[in-house]
């Protein structure tokens, strides 16, 4: 019931935000506060103390999962259809609720100053879309996922048509759609895997357990996944399917840009992980080179792209789908190494990428630009900010002793393995990533402050926020293992080949 | 026997005892509140002897007319549209000057005419409750042709639709001799074993059914059919657009599906050839023509038509799986459409009157910031009509795919799909437009205080499109038992 309780109160406290606007139009973003609060504090408990919450085995045997999973409950929802609300964690999903809270946290941290206008309203839509990712990461029934999977979009789009900047219209209506059409094939091939379970079996549902076992008849089984890999690989998103991303990260408000990259790219990541390969292992075994081969493709093309472009929002929206490439490559070399980084890249890129999406919605609300070549010197007058941005940056590049290099390193690693041709030529994606990186520093932070622009320096609220990435960063640079332990036995579970 | 019978009849009966009461009253009286409370009264009155009804399920009514569980659902559903209607047309017409007492009695007879259809066994009762419904829509259409300053055109649009709707009228009774003069038998029941009887039927025989097929065409305005709704919708005042939307399609559909299924006409390939072209071009066409509209009430039209094309991918589905589970989709969906489509000409209704109707898409720039509540009902009913999660749209279109992927009908669910991504860019575009910041408007027509009848109008109907959307359990338990029978 706890991930029950993670999702109600943040869908509880958006409404209580939306209403409270009306009394006093600072008094969302505190409840907006405590709410993302009340949630991390929960959290933290699941993952320190989970006796105190009463998480044990006994909920697992209910459902007969004695597998990993560390929470899970279930009850009827529509039994016509066999939709039941199944919630459930494993180490994995764990991993991805902390970092979309803790998120949740650094992007209201940057709405806190930013956002002016329509508070309550905008505060509903950002605890509504951490619902719905939350929602995501713990359904387990596929009715349900497609529910969460939704639900997290609506929000966002109206985060990104009022208070997005001046061509919103067209980024929103091209986050939505791409985003939708995609969820509709996913739907159908849910609908499909459900039908040939029925057709096998005589019984209707749309538990994750039971589908795993789906015997599809042949030539469907490739279509099936499809559906799947299509709305995970635009959500993720990997070329040919990333062209909504640019447009929609630069147009979003900071707040916004910070979730998408932060954490709606995971649910991609995340959907692959555990539903399109362990639905569908041998479709996805012949499919795996494909995918890997667009993963290449993400990680060389987009960076190249990256480093043309002028408009900061947008450089930093291919670089993610770059550092995506890497985890498309990790998750379908199906290695242990290569799985786990994903994992790790996952985390890493979610703080970096938030991070510096954070730095650059700084920028823009200072200097109202987000035109690189409008900018320079700007390390004379915000030396914080510029340390900040070569901190992120070098992180993001993937420097030794932070979490990007963790993770890429273990995607090399581990595709090293299956394909030695994609992990070098994904191993020229790092270096190139570095050109464009450094690029930005020196064109923003170095040189001479021609426009004799006065940048005020980063807040306290902003301090924090950064700080704590920053530790993050470093805790998962330093000590990975940590991380690695909790994923590891989902991974096992999911049949991921484990090297001894 | 005979009391049963009366019981059974009894919503039909109370409606026509409500008619000749409303039209009494206004002979001796002629108040508009008055007519219109009476009216309300009248439809509820006969909605709530569903009560009595339900225990003597299913009778056959005389030949002509089948009570059971699905005509009483349509019926049911048929009288909370129609006092929906009533709700909404009284400000409408309030400032009217015009006589409008008449208007309510129109609106029984097509009431009336609708529940006739629903309950139809028989073509005889067929026909009967298509004209009832049609001739009380021309009048209703054109009602207000004497406003001094109406925009609209409702004399063409009632003109347009008497001609085109007579016609059809026509080819709908032709079609009917035919098939009458090969099988010998004008009852749904009675066709599968006449058909048996008669052998092998020539091809003019098929032409009949096809007649057939196009009059029910023509009132659920599929393509090619179509051509008169975005016109009649545009200047038909809102609440007989509603109407329109609503209970004249729930009507129709009934007894389509009830025709098709009943009679085994579902089986004969030529009709399910027809339906699958007709079921794809009205998804392509009905969206795309969507996307170039600047007034709300066409962009409706064309959202109807590609919404009815959706719904007749379960009854194509039929063809292939159980009867019974088409029945239950197609009266889910119906009901969503019902509820969706009358909660957005209510929302219309609320900006309008018979003097002004604000329906160009530029009206509703900013609204949800000068009335967040009439845009907030306007933006659960466009999520639900693109299918959103934790709408009843989205419950309806679950329904589509599972019984298109059931019946393999992959064609159908690719158009769909293109259908639907092409639906989702206009239905944005309008939520999009009444996000944008208010421009100064003097004349805003959300600042008119509005009458408690349209304000129960949306919540109820929100609270529908929410519920059903949420926890459609209870729906889907009741239409699973109603759709049993077939």
């Amino acid at each position: 019931m706890i991930l029950v309780w993670l999702i109600t109160i943040l869908f509880a406290g958006g409404i209580g935000a939306w209403l409270s606007e009306k009394l006093n139009p600072e008094l969302p973003r505190v409840i907006a506060l405590a709410t993302i609060l009340l949630d991390l504090f929960l959290v933290v408990l699941m993952l320190v103390a989970p006796g105190v919450l009463g998480l044990d085995s006994a909920s697992q045997a209910e459902l007969g999962q004695t597998g990993e999973w560390l929470i899970l409950s279930s009850s009827e929802w529509i039994p016509r259809f066999g939709v039941a609300f199944i919630f459930g964690a494993d180490g994995l999903g764990l991993l991805l609720i902390t970092l979309t809270v803790f998120l949740g946290l650094m992007s209201l941290g940057s709405a806190w100053n930013e956002i002016k206008e329509r508070t309550g309203f905008f505060y509903f839509n950002l605890l509504w879309t951490l619902a719905g990712v939350i929602g995501v990461f713990t359904a387990l029934d596929l009715f349900l996922f497609f529910f969460f999977w939704e639900v997290m979009l609506i929000p966002m789009y109206f985060i990104i048509a009022i208070w997005g900047h001046e061509n919103k219209e067209y980024a929103a209506m091209k986050f939505f759609i791409f985003t939708q059409v995609s969820g509709m094939l996913m739907l159908l091939a849910i609908l499909m895997l459900v039908f040939f379970h029925y057709q096998s079996t005589g019984e209707f549902t749309f538990s994750y357990f039971d589908l795993l076992e789906t015997a599809i008849p042949d030539g469907f089984g490739f279509w099936v996944m499809l559906g799947f890999f299509i709305a995970f690989a635009t959500k993720l998103p990997t070329v040919p399917f990333h062209n909504w991303l640019p447009d929609a990260h630069s147009q979003a408000p900071t707040p916004g840009s910070v979730i998408l990259a932060g954490i709606l790219l995971k649910t991609g990541a995340y959907g692959l992980i555990r539903f399109t390969i362990p639905l569908f292992p041998e479709v996805s075994a012949d499919f795996a080179p494909t995918a890997m081969l667009l993963g290449v493709i993400s990680i060389l093309y987009t960076a190249k792209v990256a480093f043309s472009q002028n408009d900061l929002k947008r450089l930093i929206a291919y670089t993610s789908v770059s550092h995506m490439g890497f985890v498309m490559l990790g998750v379908y070399a199906w290695t242990s190494q290569g799985v786990q980084g994903a994992v790790m890249t996952m985390l890493a890129h979610g703080f970096s990428a938030a991070a510096l999406f954070m730095l650059a919605g700084g920028l823009q609300h200072r200097i109202h630009t987000r035109q690189m070549d409008k900018m320079g010197g700007l390390w004379g007058v915000a030396p914080k900010m510029g340390f900040m941005a070569v901190f992120f940056t070098v992180a993001a590049v993937g420097m030794p002793g932070l979490g990007n290099f963790i993770g890429e390193f273990l995607v090399l690693l581990g595709s090293f393995r299956i394909s030695i041709a994609a992990a070098s030529l994904a191993a020229i994606g790092m270096v190139v990533a570095a050109v464009y990186s450094l690029i930005v520093i020196q064109k923003v932070f170095h040189g001479e402050n021609k426009n004799n622009l006065v940048v005020e320096d980063l807040t306290t609220v902003e301090m924090i926020c950064f700080g704590l990435m920053m530790i993050g960063l470093l805790w998962m640079g330093m000590y990975p293992q940590s991380m690695l332990n909790m994923s590891e036995p989902t991974l096992r579970s999911l049949g991921v080949l484990f090297f001894q | 026997m005979y009391s049963n019978l009366i019981i059974d009849l009894m919503q039909i009966i109370m409606l026509t005892i409500s008619t000749v009461v409303v039209m009494m009253t206004t002979a001796f009286k002629r108040d508009h509140g008055l007519i219109s409370g009476l009216t309300v009264f009248g439809l509820f009155a006969s909605l709530l002897t569903f009560v009595f009804i339900q225990p003597v399920l299913p009778l056959e009514a005389t030949q002509l007319l089948i009570i059971d569980e699905y005509s009483l659902f349509f019926s049911n559903l048929i009288i909370v549209g129609a006092i929906g209607v009533a709700l909404l047309a009284y400000p409408y017409f309030q400032n009217h000057n015009v006589q409008n007492e008449e208007f309510y009695i129109l609106l029984m007879t097509a009431t009336l005419g609708a529940v006739v259809l629903a309950c139809s066994n028989h073509f005889v009762s067929f026909l009967l409750g298509m004209e009832m419904m049609g001739v009380s829509l021309y009048a209703m259409i054109a009602y207000p042709v004497h406003a001094a300053k109406s925009a609209k055109f409702p004399l063409e649009a009632g003109v347009k639709y008497l001609i085109l709707s007579a016609l059809t009228s026509g080819i709908t009774l032709f079609g009917i001799a035919l098939v009458y003069a090969y099988i010998g038998t004008m009852g749904f029941d009675e066709i599968p074993t006449a058909l048996e009887a008669a052998g092998d039927l020539g091809p003019v025989f098929l032409i009949g059914v096809l007649m057939i097929v196009a009059g029910a065409a023509f009132k659920l305005s599929l393509v090619p059919f179509h051509i008169w709704t975005p016109d009649v919708y545009e200047g038909a005042p809102v609440p007989v657009t509603a109407f329109l939307a609503t209970v004249s399609k729930a009507a129709m559909l009934a007894v389509t599906l009830r025709l098709l299924l009943v009679s085994n006409a579902i089986e004969l390939n030529v009709v399910t050839t027809v339906l699958t072209v007709m079921a794809a071009a009205s998804i392509i066409f009905g969206n795309l023509l969507a996307l170039l509209q600047e007034n709300v009430k066409r962009l409706f039209a064309y959202s109807s038509i590609a919404h009815l094309g959706y719904l007749l991918v379960i009854i194509i589905a039929a063809a292939k799986i159980p009867g019974a589970l088409s029945v239950e989709g197609v009266s889910f969906y119906m009901l969503a459409y019902f509820v969706m489509s009358l909660s957005g000409f209510a929302v219309i209704s609320a900006l309008s009157n018979s003097e002004k109707e604000y329906d160009q898409l530029a009206d509703f720039r900013g609204l949800f910031w000068r009335n967040s509540w009439v845009s907030a009902v306007l933006i659960t009913v466009l999520l639900s009509l693109a299918g959103i999660p934790l709408t009843a749209g989205f419950i309806g279109k679950f329904y589509i795919f599972t019984t298109g992927v059931e019946s393999e009908l992959w064609f159908l669910l690719t158009m769909l799909i293109i259908g639907s991504a092409i639906g989702l860019y206009y239905y944005l575009r309008l939520i999009y437009i009444m996000l944008q910041p208010a421009e100064d408007d003097t004349n805003d027509p959300a600042a008119v205080s509005l009458p408690l009848g349209v304000h129960a109008v949306m919540a109820a109907m929100t609270a529908a499109i929410i519920y059903l959307g949420v926890y459609p359990a209870p729906m889907i338990d009741t239409l699973q038992s109603l759709a049993s029978a077939f």
